[in-house]
């Protein structure tokens, strides 16, 4: 006798037939209507026409070699990689000093090293600021010479991948102190404080990069006392760190306002100051909600640091520009464009996805599954 | 029975540092105070560097004539003119690459948004490739790659690429035929406007019989509106006389003379920027629809609606209210990354203020009216989409 009171499970069916295996998988994702059939074809055929042709210029026909001649005799069927081989050390340290080229190099290497450390959770203490503003010494010690023996290289022959490291770099690090006055001046309480605020940032976000540089290039040096000199990089770096700061603190602020009003509520009610409310209960958690974001703010700077190009400084795009003012090799510019594509997109994808791991990786505190 | 609350404590005393309100009246001025010390510092500083280097200022520069040619433009404009007209040359440039840009960034930006929805893995990975390719490396070096493309891989002037007949497109930009402008062309666009007038009155008598009988014939409605502007445009056209002279560019040795023409340029700048704006918008249109609650397409398979259906009728009008704050901000992002076009040679409003910033010397004014224009088309943008935003957004009582 059964008793019916009792949940006996049964095994659960099979799906039907006509919807597993191979054909099935292939009908639902590729055929399922007239149109997805058509648009699988034609994304089908797009693929046939462009990746055979693709494959032989870039692989099968190119050219290894810095060897001109062969370069010139392939032209428009393989690729010309010689370029890269011939023209590297250019576009990769701009015009520093041929026989000094191993300094940026290792300064290069430092920095890349540190934002990779800086990434990791693990090195999130106090000390990783010591250790930026020890990379940021060695760094320019290493740049600029005229310590420990090394010949003096000025900031205007700086160019390639350190200058477009450390123009993204230091605008970040330097515009984050500022970015946070910036958002919590926007949510003062206090009149003129917020106004001023506001108009800084709308202002900076309502305009493009390229003049924030000019006013740098060009009105800076005016501001100064007379007899002041101001270096190019400084002025540049200047200008964006004003532009990033503003960018930034409106990111910030999206912390800011994500925070229950409840947290400030009850670092008052402990009698806490201004100042210590932001320092202990504001801040770590409105940072930590948007880490992610200003991840993406620093790709976007990576990125904006190609604009310095126009004011005359040879970052990694400007560099490339300059490599291929040589003549003989003007004609295998896309292969010189595509290695520093390259470059810049290894980059910036390993960025944007150790951000959104970052998003899912940081938030496991707060989200209910 | 209540006892009466007691009386407030008194208000503390206000000219008090231990008042808050004085506290912060004082953290104000001080700030005000020390911001007149540094700009009247920097400003002090500022006119005796250009007195020392002899630099004139004021505005005045403006009425000058320009005395430098430009080498596109949507209106006539030679160098006698002043430096007031060669900046609305630039800025009609700027919006011409701009708008245009808008619309082409838009149409491919939403279609590749929903092509990462697909449920077809072959169209995903390509959009997917798309919108990584154009988000991870920087406009200017796109832009360079295409003007690349542009001036040395495009076949001569004497061999043009002809994708359809009178359409010449050569290192020298893009030649097309043009209809020349006559008086009965003033049918056409009577015509037009009427069509237009006529289609949205259509669509209000569909909704109004909708509304009342429950009638809808979807598709049907806006295929009559589209039918009804596109025949009244053709009656105006021919009630003008139907004017048939076509402008065909005809190539001569060096050049192509005659139609309509766009500079290599100008064709740089806007597929550039089109392309690098249309993976943000990809992106922005992408999340936005996925925001919209997954019983929303539970409900539209229940209904038995197709896909092409489910996107139009539900999940795209629930979308774009999330879509606008951020597509607003791409807008913006593209007006002012048009000015990049300084890179390539165009001559947008960045070009034309440097060039009249190294004639002139005057670089606080000539910056200055630069940065006012991309202010002023920044809010001029950020009103438009508010209005639009207002009309989408859902009303609560």
């Amino acid at each position: 006798m059964i008793n019916p009171a009792v949940f006996i499970p049964i095994a659960a069916r099979l799906p039907p037939s006509n919807a597993i295996g191979a054909w099935p998988w292939l009908r639902r994702h590729f055929f399922d209507s007239a149109a997805n059939s058509f648009l699988t074809l034609l994304v089908l055929a797009l693929l046939l026409f462009a990746l055979p042709p693709l494959f032989n210029w870039a692989v099968l026909h190119a050219v290894v070699q810095a060897d001109n001649a062969a370069c010139r005799a392939a032209a428009g069927v393989g690729a010309c990689w010689g370029l890269v081989t011939e023209k590297g050390r250019l576009i990769l340290f701009g015009r520093y000093p041929y026989e000094e080229q191993w300094r940026p190099l290792i300064a290069s290497a430092l920095l890349v090293l540190l934002l990779v450390v800086s990434c990791l959770r693990f090195f999130w203490r106090p000390t990783l600021v010591l250790a930026w503003v020890v990379v940021f010494t060695v760094f320019y010690g290493l740049m600029k010479g005229d310590v420990a023996g090394l010949t003096p290289v000025d900031t205007d022959r700086w160019g390639g991948l350190p200058l477009t490291l450390l123009l993204s770099s230091v605008s970040l690090v330097v515009a984050f102190p500022l970015a946070i006055l910036l958002a919590l001046g926007r949510q003062s309480q206090l009149p003129a404080i917020r106004t001023l605020c506001v108009i800084f940032i709308e202002f900076v976000r309502g305009v493009p990069l390229i003049s924030v540089l000019f006013m740098a290039s060009f009105i800076l040096p005016l501001l100064m006392p007379q007899g002041a000199k101001i270096d190019v990089l400084v002025r540049v770096l200047i200008g964006m760190t004003l532009f990033t700061a503003a960018y930034l603190a409106e990111v910030i602020r999206g912390g800011l306002q994500a925070l229950p009003k409840g947290q400030m509520e009850a670092a008052h009610s402990l009698g806490l100051g201004y100042w210590q409310i932001q320092r202990k209960i504001v801040l770590p958690q409105a940072l930590r909600l948007v880490v992610p974001a200003i991840v993406n703010t620093f790709i976007g700077a990576f990125k904006d640091t190609s604009l310095v190009t126009i004011v005359s400084l040879y970052d990694l795009t400007g560099a490339v520009q300059l490599a291929l003012g040589d003549a003989d090799w003007r004609k295998f510019f896309i292969e010189g464009q595509l290695f520093v594509a390259a470059i810049y997109f290894i980059a910036c994808f390993a960025m944007s996805r150790y951000s959104q791991w970052l998003e899912g990786h940081l938030h496991t505190g707060t989200r209910r599954q | 029975m209540i006892p009466p609350a007691p009386p407030p404590p008194p208000r503390s005393r206000a000219w008090s540092w231990r008042s808050q309100a004085f506290r912060g009246l004082c953290y104000q001025i001080l700030t005000l105070v020390l911001l007149v010390l540094a700009i009247s510092y920097l400003m002090s500083n500022t006119f005796a560097n250009m007195r020392t280097r002899g630099i004139q200022s004021g505005f005045d520069f403006l009425l000058q004539p320009a005395g430098f040619a430009i080498g596109e433009s949507l209106f006539e404009f030679d160098s006698a003119q002043g430096y007031w007209v060669a900046y609305l040359v630039g800025l009609s440039n700027t919006l011409r690459v701009a708008l245009v840009g808008i619309v082409f960034a838009t149409v491919l930006g939403t279609l590749i948004g929903i092509g990462r929805l697909s449920n077809n893995i072959l169209l995903r990975g390509l959009c997917a490739v798309h919108v990584e390719v154009t988000r991870n490396i920087p406009l200017l070096l796109q832009l360079f790659m295409w003007y690349f493309v542009m001036t040395e891989l495009l076949p001569s002037i004497e061999a043009p690429l002809q994708p359809m007949a009178n359409v010449f497109f050569s290192k020298n930009g893009l030649q097309y035929p043009l209809p020349e402008w006559s008086a009965g062309h003033w049918g056409t666009v009577f015509g037009l406007l009427a069509g237009v007038l006529a289609w949205r009155a259509w669509v209000r008598r569909a909704v109004h019989q909708f509304e009342t009988t429950g009638l809808y014939r979807p598709g049907r409605t806006h295929l009559t509106g589209v039918a009804m502007w596109l025949s009244l445009t053709v009656l105006g056209w021919l009630a003008g006389g139907a004017p048939g002279e076509l402008s065909i560019p005809e190539v001569t040795e060096i050049n192509v003379v005659g139609g309509g023409a766009v500079t290599p340029e100008y064709l740089t700048v806007l597929i550039g920027l089109s392309i690098y704006t249309s993976g943000y918008i990809a992106e922005v249109v992408r999340s936005g629809i996925q925001s919209v609650a997954y019983g929303q397409h539970e409900a539209a398979v229940a209904l038995g609606l197709s896909r092409s259906a489910e996107l139009r009728l539900v999940q795209l009008p629930q979308a774009l209210r999330v879509i606008i704050p951020p597509l607003t901000s791409q807008y913006l992002n593209l007006i002012k990354n048009s000015s990049l076009a300084v890179a390539v040679g165009y001559p947008d409003l960045v070009s034309i203020g440097s060039t009249a910033l190294n004639q002139t010397g005057r670089a606080i004014e000539c910056i200055a009216v630069l940065m006012l224009c991309y202010l002023t088309l920044s809010l001029l943008t950020s009103a438009a989409m508010n209005l639009y935003n207002r009309r989408v957004r859902i009303r609560d009582r």
